[in-house]
């Protein structure tokens, strides 16, 4: 169903993923693209964002959870208990829905994951700061404030900066949690145009609630259904002539 | 009921509501602005600048306050040194590194009860455990008794203000590959700064004020004494013992006293509602 000739970012393998008793995620098998976008859609509740976040292991921040099975990137299984989940991190960046601007200024918050662990001299930083507003398409906007706090931009800017921050510190894959869904029209149309151009450097991993959404800007996408995946495909593929009828359903807005 | 007689019943409603609340307001102002208007009074014909540079006096000679505001300064200074850190530790234990931990519920049910015991309590324990053992009083007893008075504040504010950072924040600086230590101390300290700051603004505020642990740990000193190991002079125990003397010029300098003790508070609280404000207009 894939050009399997294509380099595979992420492999999952029968990853099952439990809050308590609960199973949310249940023995997921899936191939991430290298340098692709690829969508997670699906109603609410059916395991799209603990997918994700299973990805750089945030949900490891909680108590009573447990995951099963392998995540392989750069076949190294990321899961493994000897990975160091901070590099591990600093290699897998994430956007979440709600911007997260740090209280320090425009400067400092790009500065801040830079900083964690590379050692720059203040002319590189600088150089590395435009460099990263540059790619996030915010640098127009805001290279007469960097000294100004983050918090002060607007809800789409500091997005946009979030996005910076993330790929500032060279990821080799961005995870974005429903980046727009708390964005107005414009700032999303500016974010989505954003991850065309991030698409040629990273491996994009989004997940949406927005189909249209995910229709225009992936190239993949994973339709998930109470924490099974129903269907992985071309994005073009699923949204016009999807194999299962669960899929299609979805898609035609029968639920979800 | 018609709609008319509706809006009617809830517009008077509102009425009378608001009426009660304005003179609660007015009920609390009232005596607020008494007590500073006798101080006033009462202070003005003492405070001379003899006040801040001649040491507490026998009866019936001319003096100052120096020692005990000297005294006052010291140890409320130091027990804010020792008790601040200790304090913002904690908080910060309770909010960020285990809040759910059952030694977590345990220190916060004790704070709870630390913060609200009676500070002559405090008092009478330190005078047992130090003054009673150590033979006489000391400053040093009376900083002991001010740091178990202001650290319960600290710990609870910092908390407090530790548990409004959103947990959204935290998870981006994790997400960045920030060790645990590195979110708390460079993202979440940073953003209940002005916080944690105004609790440990009030918790002084709080200290300086305190009369019954001091009377039971520094005792006074007519004498100036900037050494700790002795007993110490300090506002609070002279306003207390010149203001229940029969000698007009003692009872003149508890005014003035109490005048200095009033202005410092209000002024730590000023400047905490500053903070807070700024705080507010950031976000």
């Amino acid at each position: 169903m894939l050009d399997t000739n294509l380099p595979v970012k992420i492999r999952v393998k029968n990853l099952s993923f439990y809050y308590g008793a609960f199973e949310a995620l249940k023995s997921i098998n899936l191939s991430i693209l290298d340098r692709k976008v690829t969508a997670f859609i699906g109603p609410s509740g059916c395991g799209k964002s603990t997918l994700l976040r299973t990805f750089n292991r945030m949900n490891e921040l909680y108590p009573k959870q447990k995951t099963t099975g392998e995540i392989l990137m750069n076949n190294e299984n990321i899961l493994d208990a000897r990975q160091d989940v901070n590099r591990l991190r600093a290699r897998v960046g994430m956007v979440f829905q709600k911007p997260t601007p740090f209280p320090m200024s425009i400067h400092d918050n790009i500065a801040f994951g830079v900083k964690l662990y590379e050692n720059l001299s203040r002319i590189e930083m600088n150089e590395r700061i435009e460099w990263a507003l540059q790619k996030a398409a915010l640098w127009k906007e805001v290279k007469d404030k960097l000294k100004h706090s983050g918090t002060s931009l607007s809800g789409g800017q500091q997005q946009r900066l979030c996005i910076a921050r993330a790929i500032a510190v060279k990821p080799e894959v961005l995870l974005l949690d429903e980046p727009t869904s708390a964005l107005d029209p414009i700032s999303t149309a500016q974010i989505e145009e954003l991850m065309h151009e991030l698409r040629k450097d990273y491996t994009i991993v989004i997940v949406t609630h927005n189909m249209q959404q995910a229709g225009r800007v992936s190239d993949y996408t994973t339709f998930m259904y109470l924490g099974e995946v129903i269907e992985f495909n071309k994005t073009h593929k699923i949204f016009t002539n999807p194999d299962q009828k669960l899929t299609e359903q979805y898609i035609t807005g029968h639920f979800g | 009921m018609n709609a008319g007689f509706k809006h009617y019943y809830r517009r008077s409603t509102n009425a009378f509501a608001l009426t009660l609340s304005l003179f609660a307001m007015v009920f609390g102002l009232f005596w607020l602005g008494w007590i500073l208007y006798t101080l006033f009074i009462h202070a003005i014909p003492a405070l001379k600048s003899t006040v801040f540079v001649q040491n507490t006096p026998p009866p019936g000679e001319k003096g100052g306050l120096l020692n005990a505001i000297v005294g006052s300064l010291m140890m409320s200074g130091i027990a804010t040194c020792i008790g601040t850190p200790i304090g913002v530790l904690a908080g910060t234990y309770l909010a960020e590194i285990a809040p759910n931990h059952y030694l977590s519920k345990i220190t916060r049910f004790i704070n709870g009860i630390l913060l609200s015991a009676p500070s002559v309590v405090i008092g009478f324990f330190v005078y047992a455990l130090v003054v009673a053992k150590s033979g006489h009083f000391s400053g040093w007893a009376g900083v002991i008794a001010l740091t178990i008075i202001l650290i319960p504040v600290v710990v609870n504010s910092t908390e407090s203000m530790l548990r409004l950072v959103p947990q959204t924040i935290r998870e981006a600086a994790f997400a960045l590959g920030a060790p645990e230590w590195k979110v708390i101390t460079l993202v979440a300290y940073r953003a209940a700064r002005s916080g944690i700051l105004t609790g440990v603004l009030l918790a002084v505020a709080r200290i300086s004020g305190e009369t019954a642990p001091l009377l039971f740990t520094a005792l006074n000193n007519q004498f100036f004494n900037s050494d700790l190991a002795k007993p110490m002079a300090n506002l609070p125990v002279v306003i207390f013992q010149f203001a229940m003397s029969p000698y007009d010029d003692w009872q003149d300098l508890a005014w003035a006293g109490a005048f200095l003790i009033t202005l410092s508070v209000l002024a730590f609280n000023v400047v905490a509602r500053i903070l807070i404000r700024n705080k507010n207009a950031r976000h």
